[in-house]
């Protein structure tokens, strides 16, 4: 395979010597963009840059993201760290080999054909040379432009990718350490923030000697603007001053909130920009016609670990480690916030607790940083209180969707409308303006307006909204509400979970009217023979055809998704018995990430997709009331726990010599419709908005 | 108003100056250096602080350190030995990992009481834990796997 054009990684830092070094103590160091935040990906690109370069993974050390070294690859974010960063991994080290083995050749004096190269050393004719990338770096340069000239390996050659290496983080995750939260710097001083409750309100009073007499030990306020800061050598001091800290603040100008503010309905009477996109309206008379309406409310990210950062100014150069997405993303944010040359800032990435898209990690940052502006020489560690994380971390946003349909004489749909009431998932929330301590620092720049676009592969509030099913004619209707009463930004999937959910509801509902099987009705649909691969798939591996009649109290329930309508292929079949709460107890799943670069990190995230969608559509609310998030801590936001853990098949279809597709987020939107067939089969009634809350079920069987 | 309280922290002594009633999660990570034990909500809801105290689970976030003067304290670091680790090894038991230190710690009381649970049992016990990535079914496997593990070690 040669590439036309690079992938965008690569395109963007197209020097090979950003990317890889063949070091003089005999090793390979390999400089990636993208990072790990709970996926496996590092381990998955090391295994790349083994199989392209036929280097060994033990002589490989991975370095990712950093400001100062790796390239510049964004956010690692949308299931796309292996579609573009390990596409663009692979070309660079195609290359870099073909220019090692060119060099070998002039050294040997043969022809670069007759070379190979084994365990990282030159073979002529099968034979050693002496040779290694190592012997030969001297000689070589990689201060030169990809190309994208040189093709990779051939599936047969492949020794590497494909198969379930080991995760290269876990082991000292299992020993007791690897996370940012878990650094310590000499004289480092722990520190904890006073959250602004609502935007634009602003600090009355406070009370210093009632929060130092609640810490309890030598500690340090720092104030700068409505920024408020405590600082200590202990940190059992500071999270004490924290904790006391709210009831000693008087805020002024906090907008009250109220439960109602935190359901889908809401946005309905909010402002919004309206968008049209797909075929023109038309009116089909004398179909028969279907509408219906879900919706999911706000939801959270809800890292296990509160959001962490460690920061440093040292000699007019700050240091930032975070768990963030993008280093320079946040490096660029955080120049913004404290007016600073990002020249004067290095960020490097270091482990956080699983995220799931857009979280405090850049919030908690930019605390650390301000602090560390303020104080040189002295190392902050922030760490969130888990009050503060569920209180303002940016939200998964809640979403209504809309669908009407038009059904021809086969009972297959002529036309279908999605209509889609949606906050922001992406819209600029990461710019410096809208992290929150910017909001409270001096001369606070104004807040920007988010915007997003609605075209809708891949979209963001308008992600997988276009069916992948053959439907004559398909448009969208979004209404984009900029400013919803909380902040919002990318969660997982972004809009593809809630437009699944709907779609996939929607067309069991549909087959109704001709009494078709939903099996039977999705495959008279897809065209795409991977597509269909995966619900038949599925469909067996759960025993579909033992499917009886609705309304016996057990379901069984399909959804199918091709993220983004252009990524990974995940068909899932749920089977539930609903009593008092729906007990999801087992889930089948057949997914097509084509080649597989780790097969078992693939499942571990397809599998992971499954629960926390389950948990999602089963519990998960945020509850909005008085001055912001009432819902703080665990026992306000419950989500799935281990005796609620369905027994899950998985498998991974062989997806030969095709492209890798990104699965980090494939079977959400499938899992959540797959839970709301099942739960529709069991009662012989639909539920369409989440969570499936016992309350909802006693109302859909009234 | 700190004082030397002497335990035994995964095998050794030791005596930290420390506030009586600060939290023992803090003097076991900041004063000790032994992490393993994680702040998740400091409010016994997610069990990310799980330590062994005499060999029961406690949560190590509002435990105060001075109750534990005179006792054996176990955290994950303390199990590095332990059939649990490689049995979560083999499995990759685990994404980002943040849970896991407590979750070890409390299979391995869960072990040491009951050498066959069912996966019913190993789930019951691990109530107190959450998992945000849905790791759940290789954890679930793991803890099945190190039983076995200890079982059929325990026969040989």
């Amino acid at each position: 395979m040669i590439a036309n054009t690079l992938p965008k990684s690569l395109a963007d830092n197209p020097r090979l010597d950003r990317w890889l070094q063949f070091r003089p103590d005999g090793r390979l160091r390999v400089c990636v963009g993208k990072v790990e935040i709970g996926q496996g990906i590092v381990t998955a690109l090391a295994q790349i840059a083994a199989d392209e370069l036929d280097v060994p993974l033990a002589r490989i050390d991975m370095l990712s993201g950093d400001t100062d070294e790796a390239p510049d690859e964004g956010n690692t974010s949308g299931s796309q760290s292996i579609e573009i960063g390990g596409a663009s991994l692979r070309m660079v080290c195609a290359e870099a080999r073909a220019v090692f083995l060119a060099e070998a050749a002039v050294l040997l004096h043969c022809v670069p054909e007759e070379l190979a190269v084994a365990q990282g050393a030159m073979l002529w004719l099968g034979r050693p040379t002496g040779q290694s990338y190592w012997t030969l770096a001297p000689r070589v340069s990689l201060a030169r432009e990809a190309t994208g000239a040189v093709a990779a390996k051939p599936r047969a050659a492949r020794a590497v990718i494909g198969r379930s290496v080991p995760r290269l983080d876990l082991p000292a995750k299992l020993a007791g350490g690897g996370y940012v939260h878990d650094m310590a710097l000499p004289g480092m001083r722990h520190a904890r923030v006073l959250r602004q409750p609502r935007p634009g309100a602003t600090l009355a009073a406070l009370d210093e000697a009632a929060i130092r007499k609640a810490a309890g030990g030598e500690m340090e306020v720092l104030r700068s603007g409505d920024f408020v800061a405590f600082l200590a050598d202990s940190e059992t001091v500071a999270r004490r001053a924290a904790v006391a800290a709210p009831a000693y603040a008087r805020w002024e100008g906090v907008d009250t909130l109220t439960p109602a503010m935190g359901e889908a309905m809401w946005l309905r009477g909010l402002p919004a920009d309206d968008r049209a996109l797909g075929a023109p309206v038309a009116a089909h008379s004398g179909l028969l016609k279907h509408q219906a309406s879900y919706s999911r409310p706000y939801v959270a990210h809800a890292a296990l670990g509160p959001s962490c950062a460690v920061a440093w100014m040292r000699d007019g150069h700050l240091t930032i480690w975070s768990h963030v997405q993008g280093v320079y993303p946040l490096r660029q944010s955080v120049a913004g916030a404290l007016r600073l040359d990002p020249a004067s800032i290095t960020v490097h990435h270091a482990h956080g607790a699983g995220c799931y898209g857009h979280n405090a990690a850049d919030d908690a940052a930019l605390d650390a940083a301000a602090i560390a502006q303020r104080r040189p020489g002295v190392p902050v560690r922030v760490l969130w209180q888990r009050e503060d994380e569920f209180g303002f971390e940016p939200l998964g946003t809640a979403m209504l969707v809309r669908l009407a349909a038009s059904l021809g004489p086969d009972g297959r749909p002529v036309d279908l409308t999605t209509e889609i009431w949606s906050g922001p998932h992406v819209g600029g929330a990461r710019a410096a303006a809208a992290l929150l301590a910017t909001r409270v620092l001096p001369d606070p720049p104004p807040a920007p307006v988010p915007n997003e676009p609605s075209e809708p592969n891949p979209g963001a509030g308008t992600r997988n909204a276009v069916p992948y099913y053959d439907i004559p004619a398909h448009r969208i209707l979004h209404h984009f509400v900029a400013r919803p009463p909380v902040r919002t930004s990318a969660l997982r999937g972004l809009g593809a979970l809630p437009n699944v959910f709907a779609l996939e509801c929607f067309l069991d509902e549909l087959a109704v009217f001709s009494k078709t099987d939903p099996v039977a009705y999705r495959l008279s649909l897809l065209a795409d023979p991977r597509a269909r691969a995966v619900v038949q798939r599925a469909a067996a591996m759960a025993g579909w055809e033992r499917r009886g009649a609705a309304g016996s109290g057990t379901g069984l329930g399909i959804g199918f998704a091709r993220y983004k309508n252009r990524s990974g292929y995940a068909a899932v079949v749920a089977e539930v018995v609903v009593e008092q709460a729906v007990r999801l107890t087992r889930v089948w799943c057949a997914a097509d990430a084509g080649l597989a670069i780790n097969p078992d990190g693939v499942v571990n995230q397809l599998e992971g997709g499954i629960v926390q969608a389950a948990s999602f559509v089963l519990k998960e609310q945020v509850v909005l009331d008085g001055a912001g998030v009432a819902s703080r801590n665990w026992d306000s936001y419950p989500i799935l726990r281990f005796p609620e853990i369905p027994e899950i098949e998985t498998v991974l279809m062989d997806g030969g010599d095709e492209p890798p597709l990104g699965v980090g987020e494939c079977t959400m939107g499938p899992t959540a419709a797959a839970i709301g067939n099942a739960v529709a089969h069991a009662l012989g009634a639909r539920i369409r908005d989440m969570p499936f809350t016992r309350e909802r079920i006693v109302a859909a069987l009234a | 108003m700190t004082d030397r309280i002497a335990f035994t922290l995964n095998g050794k002594p030791v005596a930290p100056r420390a506030d009586p009633t600060a939290p023992l999660l803090d003097v076991l990570r900041n004063t000790l250096g032994q992490t393993g034990a994680r702040y998740g909500c400091g409010a016994e809801l997610c069990g990310a602080c799980m330590v062994l105290v005499d060999d029961v689970p406690a949560y190590a976030c509002s435990r105060e350190v001075g109750t534990v003067a005179g006792r054996v304290v176990t955290t994950v670091e303390g199990l590095a030995g332990h059939a649990l680790i490689r049995a979560f090894l083999d499995e990759q038991a685990g994404q980002c990992g943040y849970c896991l230190s407590g979750i070890i710690v409390s299979a391995a009381a869960l072990l040491a009481a009951n050498p066959s649970p069912t996966r019913a049992e190993i789930a019951a016990a691990l109530e107190p834990h959450l998992c945000r990535c849905g790791a759940h079914p290789r954890i679930l496997r793991a803890v099945a796997k190190a039983a076995q593990m200890l079982r059929e070690g325990a026969a040989a």
